[in-house]
């Protein structure tokens, strides 16, 4: 009896926190059920396509597909001296099947990215396979082209044998394997996506910054506004929010072209002699980007500061502090989470920018997302392509974390 | 015209009033209307003196929270001066006048701990460190929250957010301390318990404080004087019990505590009472306004001024025969809705005692003393 008392209140405990699950299950159930469309919709079209995607950065099929059997010739080849006749033999009957099939320019290609001129050395295989002769090939291989005497060359085709490569997500950061397989830094002509991701980061920056510039202070006056002008002010930022990304860029090249409508005015007024070169420039590209991002930044602002009261700058001011030190020590903390929140919204937004510095912007603004897509469109280079978005999409996250560590979860009001 | 600009300059540089001294702040002529139609405040003639409590009592939309908005200078007067111990203030900022506010919802700085809330004010008058230090504890001891200053407000009560508004309120010794209905979101009892609070304070230390309140037993718990506000205008500005037992005009006395008014018809004096006609013809005895024979005028008599015709009220001058409509018990009192002249309900409010044997439709003598019945023009 003792003892059962004893136990008593440990258990009751238990069993209420089990009871307490047990009632709120059907209503997680519901909760969970309703959001099981959207789920579903976002995990076939969205996740999955990116997840499949992405693996294509370190996906490498060329060489295990075209050439099983030099792969395992090659097996044993310690590396250090061309490798022997059996290699050559298993390499020629590999790409005579190649030639039937349509697959040595596939391979070309992508033994091309690892060193310069590879695909002319295979394709001029492939061509001379017909007349190479009896006897050893080395020699007849080293006729060809002299490389192929060096152990370098084949220890590329060894190093490819694996199905996944490194090769693309090192290239996305400026570093490479040099011929033993160290990681190494790109060579200089070759190493640009370091700068273009600066390029993109800076971009953002600039776009958040002037977002927060012009977006602030309209908010201000907004939220301090009588209901049908605060009506009216917010109806002229969203309009933009409801026009199309493309017309309202397009738009900027009309008005930014050397005989556009700015230069014109600026003419007309007498404000410069000459016409400005404004299309693609970086100030273009910033100016368009800032027009379009504007509501992503000023609304979150917006609703922030409509929730801070209208006596705490009142109280400020009875308690002595002047217009400005009431608006920046008591006013403007307040409104940090909106700021916080805009920006972080424009700031990763604007890092997946694509189409406006593709149009208004020069060679030497184009973002990560211009590189992506010349990868998929022009190059057909599909693991580059993904090698970037794993960047973008690393860099993004990182962003987001330190933001949140810096900032605080709860300080961020994204709605 | 110019003669017009000349007196106005010459008004405004007048020397400060001789009773300066007790005069804390002054308002003279002062209107103002935000649409330029209906006047907000009309006329207004106030003073207040120096180390008391005045509460500027009324419905919303009286004027009252216009006028204390005027004083702390969130609002500009349309016309007229408000004087700060004989300075005019009107085109002055808030920061520059030197006056402690309390706001309705306290508007507590959420970003801030309650210790560097009632620190604010002490930075934009030079006072830093240890001298800082020390006055915010003092403030901080004097609401009795010692020892809180590291809570952010939103860690607080009600109550204790309301302490620390009054602490950010004080701490800086201002000329005076304003408050728009500081109790208007805590409970009954919590609020009770505040008012004494707040009084205590403001006698200790001898502040002049002017409070706005919509809350009548508040104003006559609260006040040194109490300005009843109605329609722009101060109907009445006197000490609770004035305010209470001798209201001047009907809105002051329907609007301050319990009251029956009847109408009546005025006849003459007799023995410095005044003679009224009821609606029935009978005659009464009353004090207050009088008028000439035959006029119109409202009678005012508290509903526990009107007892049974007892030992108590052998010497009132005025007897009612009454029907009872209805009884309701309160616990100490017994509520009685009464008919007599005729139509006219009459309210009244006995001791438990008195009241516990008195049954709905019987038949009723009560009594009243003329001083308790006030005639009222208006």
């Amino acid at each position: 009896m003792t003892q059962t008392m004893f136990l008593a209140p440990p258990a009751a405990g238990i069993n209420l926190r089990a009871a307490l699950r047990r009632a709120q299950r059907p209503g997680r159930f519901r909760a969970f059920a309703l959001a099981l469309p959207a789920l579903v919709f976002l995990l076939i079209t969205f996740a999955a396509p990116i997840g499949v995607f992405l693996t294509t950065a370190v996906s490498n099929r060329e060489v295990r597909d075209v050439l099983p059997q030099t792969i395992i010739a090659l097996d044993g080849w310690d590396g250090q001296v061309t490798p022997g006749e059996d290699v050559y033999v298993a390499l020629v009957a590999d790409l005579a099947k190649a030639k039937e099939n349509n697959t040595a320019a596939a391979l070309g290609k992508r033994l091309n990215y690892e060193s310069a001129g590879m695909r002319s050395r295979i394709m001029s295989i492939v061509r001379h396979l017909d007349s190479m002769g009896k006897g050893p090939l080395a020699p007849q291989f080293a006729a060809l082209d002299p490389v192929w005497a060096s152990p370098d060359l084949w220890a590329i085709l060894k190093r490819n044998a694996s199905p996944v490569t490194p090769y693309y997500l090192l290239t996305a950061v400026d570093f490479a394997q040099d011929a033993s397989g160290a990681i190494v830094r790109a060579p200089q002509d070759q190493a640009v996506f370091l700068g273009i991701l600066g390029r993109t980061l800076l971009i953002a920056g600039l776009v958040t910054f002037a977002t927060l510039l012009l977006g602030f202070p309209t908010a201000y006056v907004i939220s301090l506004a009588p209901a049908g002008i605060a009506g009216f002010l917010l109806l002229m930022v969203l309009l933009p929010l409801w026009t199309s990304l493309l017309v309202r860029t397009t738009a900027w090249v009309v008005l930014l072209q050397t005989d556009g409508i700015i230069n014109q005015a600026l003419l007309a007024l007498g404000l410069t002699t000459e016409k400005l070169q404004l299309m693609l420039t970086r100030f273009g590209t910033v100016t368009a980007m800032t027009h379009i991002q504007l509501p992503f930044t000023l609304l979150p602002i917006l609703s922030v500061m409509k929730s801070i009261p209208q006596g705490q700058m009142r109280a400020a001011r009875s308690l002595g502090a002047p217009p400005f030190f009431a608006f920046w020590r008591v006013y403007a903390p307040q409104t940090l989470p909106g700021v916080a929140a805009g920006c972080l919204m424009t700031f990763i937004l604007s890092l997946g920018y694509y189409i406006t510095p593709a149009l208004v912007g020069g060679p030497r603004d184009q973002m990560m997302s211009n590189f992506i897509a010349t990868y998929i469109n022009r190059d057909l280079n599909w693991g580059m392509a993904a090698a970037l978005a794993c960047v973008l999409l690393v860099m993004t996250l990182s962003i987001y974390l330190l933001f949140l560590r810096l900032v605080g979860a709860e300080r961020i009001k994204l709605g | 015209m110019n003669t017009m600009i000349l007196e106005r300059g010459r008004l405004d540089e007048a020397p400060p009033t001789k009773n300066a001294a007790e005069t804390m702040v002054a308002f003279e002529h002062v209107q103002k209307t935000y649409d330029g139609r209906t006047l907000v405040v009309e006329d207004l003639n106030l003073t207040v003196r120096r180390g008391e409590f005045l509460t500027m009592l009324g419905p919303s939309g009286s004027g009252k929270t216009t006028t204390l908005m005027m004083l702390g200078g969130f609002e500009q007067p349309t016309s007229g001066r408000i004087l700060l111990e004989g300075q005019a203030v009107e085109r002055q900022p808030p920061e520059r006048r030197d006056i402690g506010f309390v706001f309705q919802n306290y508007a507590l700085f959420p970003h801030m701990t309650v210790a560097e809330n009632v620190c604010f004010p002490l930075r934009y008058r030079g006072i830093k460190g240890a001298q800082a230090r020390r006055r915010v504890e003092d403030a901080l001891c004097m609401v009795k929250l010692a020892g809180l200053g590291e809570r952010r407000p939103a860690q607080l009560s009600g109550g204790q957010q309301q302490r620390v508004a009054l602490a950010r309120a004080m701490v800086f010794n201002p000329k005076l301390i304003l408050m728009d209905e500081p109790l208007g979101a805590l409970d009954k009892q919590l609020r009770e318990h505040m008012q004494v609070e707040i009084r205590k304070i403001q006698q200790r230390l001898g502040i002049t404080m002017v409070y706005v309140t919509h809350d009548q037993s508040e104003a006559l718990t609260m006040s040194d004087r109490i300005a009843v506000f109605h329609e722009g205008r101060i109907q009445q500005l006197s000490d609770p019990v004035t305010l209470y037992d001798r209201p001047d005009n009907r809105f002051v006395a329907g609007f301050i505590g319990d009251n029956n008014t009847l109408a009546c018809e005025f006849i003459g004096t007799e023995n410095a009472f005044n003679v009224v006609r009821m609606t029935d013809g009978t005659r009464f005895l009353t004090t207050g306004a009088s008028g000439q024979a035959g006029s119109k005028l409202t009678m005012s008599l508290r509903p526990e001024r009107l007892g049974l015709d007892n030992e108590e009220r052998k010497s009132a001058e005025n007897r009612i025969h009454v029907r009872v409509l209805d009884r309701t018990f309160l616990g100490d009192r017994v509520r009685l809705t009464l008919e007599a002249f005729g139509s006219d309900r009459l309210i009244a409010s006995l001791p438990a005692a008195q009241g516990a044997s008195i049954q709905p439709e019987s038949q009723v003598e009560m009594a009243c003393f003329a001083a308790d019945c006030r005639t009222l023009t208006r």
